[in-house]
């Protein structure tokens, strides 16, 4: 059975009858701003005569190096500046609408128009609490003795984020943002029902002015890659999603040696699609640390 | 005319055969031991469980024994998980009924009560504190007990006012708070867990160290004295195997736990897939740093108090001390010069500056570091002096020449000895202090205050000190990043690990 | 070249040794001044400081209606505080007005304790330069063995640091054999680091001893500025092998504070400067408290003033 092209995506496969042939995308991985194969070779077919990468080992580790290499400098770029490329990001979204709702569809998104807005409403909120977590989140603390005392969050680094599943784009966006939002660089292991749409809001980011390397995108086999992320030690923090208890407790066990951040949480569509639980500070907070610095008073 | 030429400074200090300063006897001071009469010392301690001292179900007594002298001056039960399981259940009964009832500015009234009591028997505390630990007793007295009392003041106001701070979530109590001690500061790092725990509507198991758990037995007895439900405040003395009892006990909802780093990962991987909320105060080596355009004299003291405050014993410790190689040479003649001051000897001499260490083991280890150190290359300076022909001493020790690679330099040493390595820029600096997989404090000694923020900035610690060390408070979060913790304990950001918010569920 | 000579051409300008004066924290310092305070000094140590704070003391007596005849008085108790009949040794010096100075020497006579004149000056240190060291000159000629002098601290704020340094040379040319206190008067320096650098200057220019202040201005010899010019005594003389002398002074009123002042040197300086040639206790009414104490220790009960000798 052939498919039909939808007026609102490109064509899945060429039809017999038709003189051209079509160009079938060939999905990579995002990895330090480009796109590669995956190292082992290895890919999933997607149907329609598409495939993703198996991401391997040392394709994670690849990334996790690209996060770090632009760790520093994306935590040093003002709250501002991460606001504005954050709301740049949602202005290529929506310009992209067709595509990126092509691949809902396709993945199989119930209402990808309406999931599309929920999307890029959440990046723009997102981009808004770029420079407002450290107004909420600092502390003058009024210390008995001659001393300033500040707290403020720093971003923590590198994040693991294994996103959610469902919603695809939703999901993505909803977790991803406030892990940059709050100046940390990521390591997202797509979700498995629909890597696809992963890979194309990659291609959002890498045509947005999100700097190289803040952003990688893999797609693979879960079970394969998350423990590998939970024990690399460059990694500073692991944002779960969708794990099964057992799951959770093995990568809890594997994240003690580097004292790693772990978050294990599992929402219902409707949780993501609820903008005042989903766009919390909260988002913000789990993967930041309080450093509290202390100055005596007088000369 | 006088000539003003700028640059040199201190760095033309020279020091020489004849001029050395004599820290000598002309005027010596007698030995003003404090007295041990009211301590509240009694020859046998249950665990506190319920509201009352109940012998352990099944296990037996340990001998206590005092670091200045090596030699018991108590029994204390050694509990076991029967133990654990009442203590668990009277804290479930507790936090369901009469503590959970409470109002929570009744619950906050009950610390301020806590608050109160603790101040008005501080002597008693600290003797006790500096019996059962060997902590210096200007140090249980002048430090641990004002900070315990403050830490229970200052939370005693939070327990009425948490829904004004987590952003508009409401907070919950978690419920059983397991909390397991050191033995660095027994009774301070008690009323770190208790009070944030108890101010937030939890009950608590507490452990404390094998070898000190004298204190935290009489917080426990106090806060009945002074009107505590029964079963909220709960300890039971013992060694690890009760601690691993109490932290994977099921009725437990939170674990909290302060002590090395090794330990701290053993819990985790124990209450993995629990649902346990975890609190983790570890260790590490801390960076501190000295610019030479620091204050040197004061930075002189920061050194020496973080190096040395407690015998070194302390997580945040600045054990490796990087100074400007501009000033190496001054800076580490004024530390010789300071450390010969020190007053080694009894703790509970009101002029000592350092006891001993904690425990036999802990002083085999130090002595193994120190062997290390020498063999591995650095040169070994040690404060002549006669230490006590009883008891666990160590004297103040400084290496120089030290290397990142040493062990002393990457290890944390907890004893009273510093490794001294040197930067040439301030990249340098932030490289090597970061170098280490710990990250709990540094310290900075600068008087540019850019450069200051600068380095604040690039530091990987949860605490910086500049221009100071060694600084507490109720209100100001403490804790560490990368493997020196999870978590923040003190000021707005502490009372997180003790709530469950709306977004948790 | 010897530490006497390098301290000679230090105080001859020939050297240039004041390099930039280490910054001071003030904090930091005030705590561990404030620390050294908490030691504990119980029976003989306690005596035994009380006695050395005797010894070292600077007794003295600054006030408009000075006269001979109570000049004399003071000066008897000074040689002799707790009365004849007691063991309690003499203090080191009586410090008085210029004018006041021959009066002092006569009632001094025979015994070792030392005359002191506040001169310069005093207590402002603004009057005309050649007056001042004049008037230096004069005390000395008049038999004081000890010159107080104070330096300008508006030329010193106003930057003119080395016109402060080329006064007290000056000053202590005058001085010929007589020693030289320079006093800083830190309470008007402003800030912590500005005692440091003006102590260095006082050092480099030959002072024999740092005083603090004048008992003139408020705040005066508190625990943490003596520690600053302390440790400039300490690094000056790793620099240049010369012991220079502290003279804390102001406000000290209590046999405690006295002994927080001697843990303060003998913790910084050591037992070198446990001697009342390098170390001085500035003070009028302090004696008195450190007889009652001592009485204290001897007895073991509490005294009274009435029971004092009553100059």
């Amino acid at each position: 059975m052939t498919e039909r092209p939808r007026e609102d995506g490109p064509p899945r496969r060429s039809e017999p009858e038709a003189a051209r042939v079509g160009i079938r995308k060939t999905w990579k991985l995002f990895v330090g701003g480009a796109f590669v194969r995956g190292e082992s070779g290895r890919y999933r077919p997607l149907g329609g005569g598409e495939t993703c990468p198996l991401a391997s080992r040392k394709d994670l580790r690849d990334a996790v190096r690209a996060a770090a290499e632009a760790s520093a400098r994306w935590s040093r770029t003002s709250a501002l500046l991460r606001g504005q490329i954050l709301y740049r990001l949602a202005e290529v979204l929506e310009a992209r609408r067709a595509e990126l709702s092509a691949q809902l569809a396709a993945g199989g998104a119930p209402a990808p128009p309406r999931e599309l807005d929920l999307a890029i409403d959440r990046v723009v909120s997102f981009a808004g609490w770029a420079d407002k977590l450290s107004l909420l989140a600092s502390t003058v603390n009024p210390v008995a003795g001659p001393y300033l005392s500040v707290s403020q969050p720093e971003p923590i680094g590198v994040v693991g984020l294994v996103a959610p599943g469902r919603p695809a784009l939703l999901g993505l966006v909803g977790t991803l943002c406030p892990l940059i939002a709050a100046g940390n660089v990521a390591v997202v292991v797509a979700g498995e029902p629909d890597p696809r749409t992963a890979l194309a809001f990659a291609e959002c980011v890498a045509t947005s002015d999100v700097p190289p390397g803040v952003v990688q995108v893999l797609t693979g086999d879960r079970a394969e890659l998350v423990p590998v992320l939970a024990r690399h030690l460059g990694v500073r923090g692991l944002d779960v999603w969708d794990a099964s208890e057992a799951d959770a407790r093995e990568l809890e066990q594997l994240a003690a040696d580097g004292m790693k951040r772990v978050a294990f949480r599992s929402w219902a569509v409707s949780a993501f699609e609820d903008a005042r639980r989903a766009s919390s500070p909260a988002m913000l907070e789990r993967f930041v640390e309080t450093k509290t610095l202390w100055h005596p008073l007088g000369a | 005319m006088l000539k003003l030429i700028e640059g040199g400074g201190a760095s033309q200090d020279r020091r020489s055969g004849e001029r050395r300063l004599e820290f000598g006897d002309r005027w010596p001071y007698e030995p003003s031991p404090e007295a041990i009469d009211r301590a509240g010392l009694r020859d046998r301690w249950d665990a506190f469980i319920d509201g009352r001292f109940v012998p352990p179900a099944e296990g037996g007594y340990a001998a206590d024994l005092c670091p200045a002298t090596a030699e018991p001056f108590a029994a204390v039960a050694e509990s076991t998980a029967a133990d654990v399981d009442s203590a668990v259940a009277a804290a479930r009964r507790a936090f369901e009924g009469a503590w959970g009832r409470l109002a929570p500015l009744e619950r906050g009234k009950h610390l301020f009560r806590l608050a109160r009591a603790v101040q008005e028997r501080a002597r008693e505390l600290a003797v006790l504190e500096t019996l059962d630990s060997g902590k210096p007793i200007q140090a249980s007295r002048d430090f641990d007990l004002p900070l315990v009392a403050s830490h229970l003041f200052h939370h005693a106001g939070w327990a009425d006012k948490l829904e004004w701070a987590f952003h508009g979530r409401t907070p919950r109590p978690l419920g059983v708070a397991a909390q397991v001690m050191p033995w660095n500061f027994p009774l301070l790092m008690a009323a770190w867990k208790i009070a944030p725990a108890l101010a937030c509507g939890n009950t608590v198991v507490l452990k404390p160290a094998e070898t000190t758990p004298l204190s935290a037995l009489r917080l426990a007895e106090i806060a009945s004295e002074v009107g505590f439900p029964p079963g909220v405040v709960n300890v039971v003395p013992g060694g690890p195997s009760v601690g691993a009892a109490l932290v994977t006990h099921r009725g437990v909802d939170q674990v909290a736990f302060t002590g090395s780093t090794e330990v701290g990962k053993v819990i985790r991987r124990a209450v993995a897939g629990s649902g346990k909320r975890l609190l983790l105060e570890l260790g590490g080596p801390s960076a501190h740093l000295v610019f030479a355009d620091a204050p040197l004299d004061q930075a002189v003291e920061g050194v020496i108090a973080g190096a040395f405050f407690h015998q070194g014993q302390v997580c945040c410790a600045g054990a490796r001390l990087l100074v400007e190689e501009s000033v190496h040479d001054v800076f580490v003649a004024k530390l010789r010069d300071r450390m010969e001051t020190l007053r080694v000897g009894d703790p509970l001499d009101k002029n000592t500056d350092l006891g001993p260490v904690g425990s036999a083991a802990q002083l085999a280890r130090v002595r193994e570091l120190v062997a290390s150190a020498e063999a591995e290359g650095a040169a070994r300076y040690s404060v002549a002096r006669e230490l006590p022909a009883r008891g666990w001493y160590v004297a103040p020790t400084l290496f120089t020449g030290v290397a990142l690679a040493h062990r002393i330099a990457r290890e944390e040493i907890f004893g009273p000895v510093l490794a001294v390595l040197t930067f040439r820029t301030d990249t340098e600096a932030v490289r090597k202090a970061n170098a280490t997989s710990s990250g709990l404090a540094a310290g900075v000694w600068t008087s540019h205050p850019g450069r200051l923020l600068e380095l604040a900035r690039g530091l990987e610690a949860g605490v910086v000190w500049a221009n100071s060390y060694h600084r507490f408070d109720p209100t100001s979060p403490f804790g560490g990043c990368k493997e020196s913790g999870l978590g923040r304990e003190g000021g707005r950001q502490g009372l997180a690990a003790y709530v469950r918010l709306e977004e948790d569920a | 070249m010897s530490a006497a000579d390098a301290a000679g051409a230090a105080a001859r300008g020939l050297l240039p040794p004041l390099g930039a004066s280490p910054p001071v924290e003030r904090v930091a310092a005030e705590e561990r001044a404030a620390a050294l305070g908490r030691r504990s000094l119980k029976r003989a140590a306690k005596v035994a400081g009380l006695r050395l704070a005797v010894r070292c003391m600077d007794l003295t007596t600054l006030e408009g209606a000075d006269t001979p005849a109570r000049v004399a008085a003071l000066c008897r108790k000074a040689i002799a505080p707790g009365g004849a009949a007691s063991d309690v040794p003499s203090v080191a010096a009586v410090c008085v007005y210029p004018s006041l100075v021959g009066a002092a020497r006569r009632a001094l006579a025979g015994s070792a304790v030392r005359v002191a004149s506040v001169a310069a000056g005093f207590p402002s240190g603004l009057t005309p330069l050649a007056t001042r060291v004049d008037e230096a000159r004069r005390a000395v000629d008049a038999g004081a063995d000890e010159i107080d002098m104070v330096i300008d601290r508006g030329a010193f704020l106003a930057g003119e640091q080395e016109r402060v340094g080329d006064e007290i040379e000056l000053v202590k040319e005058a001085c010929g054999a007589a020693r030289l206190k320079v006093i800083l008067e830190t309470g008007e320096l402003g800030t912590f680091s500005n005692v440091r650098r003006a102590s260095d200057v006082a050092l480099h220019a030959g002072a024999d001893f740092l005083k603090t202040s004048t008992g003139k201005i408020q705040p005066a010899a508190t625990p943490g500025v003596s520690l600053v010019l302390l440790e400039a005594i300490r690094d000056f003389y790793f620099r240049t092998g010369r012991r220079v002398g502290m003279k804390p002074a102001g406000g000290i009123r209590t046999a405690r504070q006295a002994l927080h002042h001697l843990v303060l040197v003998k913790e910084t300086l050591g037992d070198a400067w446990l001697d009342p040639e390098l170390y001085r206790l500035g003070a009028s009414t302090l004696l008195d408290d450190v007889l009652l104490q001592l009485e204290k220790e001897r007895t073991g009960a509490y005294g009274s003033l009435e029971y004092l000798p009553a100059d």
